[in-house]
């Protein structure tokens, strides 16, 4: 990531931060873009997780980073820490490959 | 200013929530390290971006081979949330505009979730700074951390952290899933990547995905 992009992550983030708080007194988003709002993050989240675990080169690939996900994905649902969920995830698909079963 | 039980509590909670960011912020830091950006920039983004969801988001399009356009996106939808945020807390915050627009760079999940946490608007906004302040601080130090350790370790696929990302987004993941709303967006933004994914460009996918979800369960819900 260039440093042009960068900066203008964090000026954009900046704007959307203080348009509310500046701009924002008493004005509320029509309901179907606050709708939308709603919606996104699990759509993104969910979209991001699918690419960085099954996708490599714009091909499906199903590798040990699957198993370990699955397995970070049952300990989140069950309430796990933030951390244990992130080191289950690496744990497990370090073992997997170390083990020979999947690359 | 009198301290009360209730604004040391709200300070204390401060200090404690930023602590547990700040784990995120070196998982941030390594994650940011092994998708091929400078520790300096990993540092410069959780410094100036500053809102965890989106700085992950663009360093996962371009982990994943994606444009900076992509790139640029994914990270500004989820930043589009903090704006909502922004509106709730300005009938919240006191003070004139110098002091609303250092406070602006504080609005997150977590400043918010802790202000509107509280019962009145004087806790409410000690609350606000407390939460905002304490993750900034924390954030960042953990950015250098994982930053800095993530140029020790070498091949970051031996020790599964190639994992560790798309882990951490699972963690984020569950408390939607636990929505109906949520449940179908990430169904559907999940499917429409993976179909997505073999045919065009890294990165684009990631987008489309997460428009067509938030814009088609909108419009398709009666509610």
């Amino acid at each position: 990531m260039s440093w042009t992009t960068l900066l203008l992550l964090a000026a954009g983030a900046y704007v959307f931060k203080a348009a509310g708080l500046v701009l924002g007194r008493g004005w509320r988003p029509p309901t179907l873009v606050q709708g939308c709002l709603d919606l996104l993050p699990a759509a993104l989240i969910a979209a991001l997780i699918v690419v960085n675990t099954v996708v490599s080169d714009r091909r499906i690939v199903l590798d040990a980073r699957l198993v370990g996900v699955l397995v970070a994905a049952v300990a989140a649902w069950r309430k796990a820490p933030f951390v244990v969920v992130v080191l289950l995830g690496a744990g497990v698909t370090a073992l997997v490959r170390k083990g020979g079963i999947l690359a | 200013m009198a301290r009360g039980r209730e604004s040391g509590s709200v300070v204390t909670a401060g200090i404690v929530l930023g602590v547990a960011v700040g784990v995120f912020g070196v998982s941030f830091g390594l994650v940011a390290v092994t998708s091929g950006l400078s520790p300096a920039k990993a540092c410069a983004m959780s410094l100036l971006v500053f809102t965890g969801a989106s700085q992950f988001a663009a360093v996962g399009v371009v982990a994943a081979g994606g444009s900076p356009a992509a790139a640029l996106a994914s990270a500004l939808f989820l930043a589009a949330r903090n704006g909502v945020y922004g509106l709730a807390m300005s009938p919240i915050l006191s003070g004139r505009l110098p002091r609303r627009l250092v406070a602006a760079q504080l609005v997150i999940d977590e400043s918010t979730a802790l202000a509107t946490a509280q019962p009145d608007r004087a806790t409410q906004e000690k609350a606000f700074w407390a939460g905002g302040l304490g993750v900034f601080v924390f954030w960042n130090i953990g950015t250098l951390v994982g930053a800095l350790g993530g140029r020790l370790i070498g091949d970051p696929r031996t020790w599964g952290l190639d994992a560790a990302f798309p882990a951490a987004f699972v963690a984020l993941l569950v408390p939607h899933l636990r929505k109906v709303g949520g449940r179908d967006a990430a169904l559907l933004g999940g499917v429409i990547a993976l179909v997505l994914s073999p045919l065009l460009p890294a990165g684009i996918p990631i987008v489309l995905a997460a428009l067509a979800s938030a814009v088609g369960l909108r419009r398709g819900s009666a509610r």
